[in-house]
């Protein structure tokens, strides 16, 4: 019980270590993250790139070590919900949209805004919050299919919906986990030019394993190896670091 | 801005619902007051009786589509809150017997006198008064769901788990009810009503103004669903229903909108009990038989989960069939609801509702 810890990072992990029976999924993981900047993550399966989203939006508690956003708030004592609502929005590895819900309703409900049952029950959609969202549906190219079921979109589709809900939440740090598994080559190529658009405005660390879609976006690489950090730099820098490519890059 | 919210679920297919159950609860009445016994269109009380139930069978309905079908939430408990409803409702006419019951004591029902009560139980203070009751109809269920729910969804019990207990908790009453010391009348209930607002419950016209008010209580219950299924806290609901994490990860606060319908629900279907209570003439511990909620949830699943018109179909279909076939092959009618709830779940996902769709869907894609 030290007091209340502050940083002048967005996001501050130290020492983080969760364990699953025994596996040690994070490993006295820690990583900063600036305001502003957008961050890549690498690492092979089970790195535990997954489990550190989970801590940080609190669906998994950590056993031990601090988590710190925007300064002051420790997430290790938050719910997914309270997380969400001090802006850290999070996009899912397999697009996670609303099926039976319009592209137009899950930008709504995506919107940064009121999210008690008592505040929606009679609010009415403003004037200034369709233009909002219309904005976003030609930012992320769905404004011919604001009225389909998301349910009925493709695979690129539904990622972009994704998207545009997190732009929609406004969160200061956006997650994003493998945004471009199963896309086409110039779906990718959309997606990084969508992301370090987002990135003017929001502060972004993404997870993903196309080494030319982290390329294409030119940021900073942690590599993630047994739930802890392995090497940070350039990806230059970490793709000539010998123990990436012993247990990553090389195979 | 609450009349632009309630007009907000008015579409098409609900206008003409409402419509319908207006119409049979006000010509209906009409019918069997004004028009002469010996008229072709003489509504003969007992069918009035009958349409009144299910009128009050179809507000539970609409009850159990709203946090089944809109929030997911598959209730098999919904008997009680109808149950509690309608002894509420009991308690009143119990009391508005007076000194006319067979043991002539003023203050104490029948059954107490028998039972060598000295005194009115504390609980049954302030049901003489029809308002009171009328409160506690809505009061009690909604504080049971309350306490429930509160428990239940902020320790995130859902699925399958959360239906059981709510089962539990319609058969715990049940035999909680069936118990003499309860001071509510035990296996036998309550029964024999005399006067209800002062004037007799086995009167034709009593029976016309409880049906038109059973129908008038399922219209306000429909558009009070709808409004809701269609403001931006429907949109929310029925996408806590669809993926309830996802939802947590967008900063909503799940349990609030998941207790708030399982409440009003609750509040809905203690008003039909209490509605059913004075048409049927009796409430006893068999209302809290875990069978009365499932089978709400089969008159649901019939007429098609998440619809809100559905469910009045649904309702007033299995019970139309329910009351034919106990009365021509009573063997046989268990047998035909398991086969229908087969039935309905393998060839007809969305109910009979969801088979229209399906028909016109087909009509337009052809042409």
């Amino acid at each position: 019980m030290n007091g209340a810890r502050t940083t002048s990072a967005l996001l501050y992990l130290d020492g983080v270590s969760v364990s699953f029976d025994g596996f040690k999924a994070l490993n006295n993981l820690s990583l900063l993250v600036a305001p502003g900047e957008m961050r890549a993550i690498i690492g092979p399966n089970g790195a535990g790139k997954t489990t550190m989203m989970d801590v940080i939006t609190g669906k998994t508690r950590p056993d031990s070590g601090e988590v710190i956003f925007d300064g002051s708030a420790d997430l290790t004592k938050l719910d997914e919900a309270s997380i969400a609502t001090l802006g850290i929005g999070r996009k899912f590895q397999k697009p996670t949209v609303f099926e039976n819900h319009t592209v137009l309703d899950n930008l709504l409900l995506a919107l940064a805004g009121p999210r008690r049952w008592y505040e929606l029950l009679l609010r009415r959609t403003s004037a200034a919050e369709s233009a909002r969202l219309q904005e976003i549906m030609v930012t992320v190219r769905l404004d011919a299919l604001r009225d389909q079921p998301a349910g009925r979109l493709s695979h690129g589709q539904k990622q972009w919906l994704e998207i545009g809900m997190l732009l929609a939440q406004d969160p200061k740090l956006l997650l994003v986990d493998e945004p471009v598994a199963g896309m086409t080559d110039a779906e990718t190529e959309t997606t990084a030019e969508l992301l370090r658009d987002i990135n003017r405005t929001h502060s972004v660390v993404v997870v993903e394993h196309d080494m030319s879609f982290v390329r294409a976006l030119g940021v900073r690489v942690t590599v993630l190896h047994e739930g802890s950090v392995l090497s940070e730099g350039t990806l230059d820098q970490v793709s000539a670091d010998p123990r990436v490519v012993e247990v990553y890059l090389g195979r | 801005m609450i009349a632009s919210f309630l007009a907000g679920g008015l579409d098409r297919r609900l206008r003409i619902c409402l419509a319908v159950v207006l119409a049979i609860g006000i010509l209906l009445p009409l019918s069997n007051q004004l028009l002469p016994p010996s008229s072709a269109f003489h509504v003969p009380t007992w069918v009035l009786q009958l349409i009144g139930k299910y009128l009050c069978y179809a507000l539970l309905a609409v009850a159990v589509d709203l946090v089944w079908g809109y929030c997911g939430i598959l209730s098999l408990g919904h008997g009680a809150f109808f149950a509690l409803g309608g002894y509420a409702m009991g308690m009143y006419l119990m009391r508005q017997i007076g000194n006319r019951g067979s043991y002539g004591n003023p203050l104490l029902p029948d059954f107490m006198v028998f039972l060598n009560y000295k005194q009115l139980p504390w609980f049954w203070h302030g049901f003489d008064q029809f308002w009171f009751a009328a409160v506690m109809v809505v009061l009690v269920p909604g504080l049971l769901a309350l306490a429930l729910g509160w428990f239940a969804f902020r320790s995130r019990v859902t699925g399958v788990y959360l239906s059981i207990i709510t089962q539990a908790m319609t058969f715990a009453l049940m035999l909680a009810f069936f118990r003499n010391d309860m001071g509510l009348g035990g296996n036998n209930g309550l029964t024999d009503f005399k006067d209800i607002l002062g004037v007799s419950v086995q009167a034709d016209g009593t029976r016309a103004a409880l049906c038109f008010a059973s129908a008038l209580a399922l219209a306000i219950g429909l558009v009070i669903a709808a409004a809701i299924a269609a403001s931006r806290f429907g949109k929310a609901l029925t996408a806590v229903r669809d993926a309830e994490s996802r939802m947590r990860f967008l900063g909503y606060r799940v349990e609030g909108y998941k207790l708030f319908v399982f409440v009003l629900s609750a509040a809905m279907a203690g008003i039909a009990g209490a509605l059913y209570v004075p048409q049927v003439g009796i409430i006893n511990p068999s209302e809290f038989s875990p069978a009365n909620s499932i089978e709400a949830v089969i008159w649901v699943a019939v007429g098609g989960r998440g619809t809100l018109v559905g469910p009045v179909i649904g309702a007033f279909a299995v019970n139309f069939a329910k009351t034919w076939l106990t009365g021509a092959l009573p063997e046989i009618w268990l047998f035909a609801l398991g086969a229908l709830f087969v039935a309905v779940t393998l060839f007809l996902p969305r109910g009979i509702v969801g088979l229209w769709r399906q028909i016109v869907d087909r009509r337009g894609g052809s042409t």
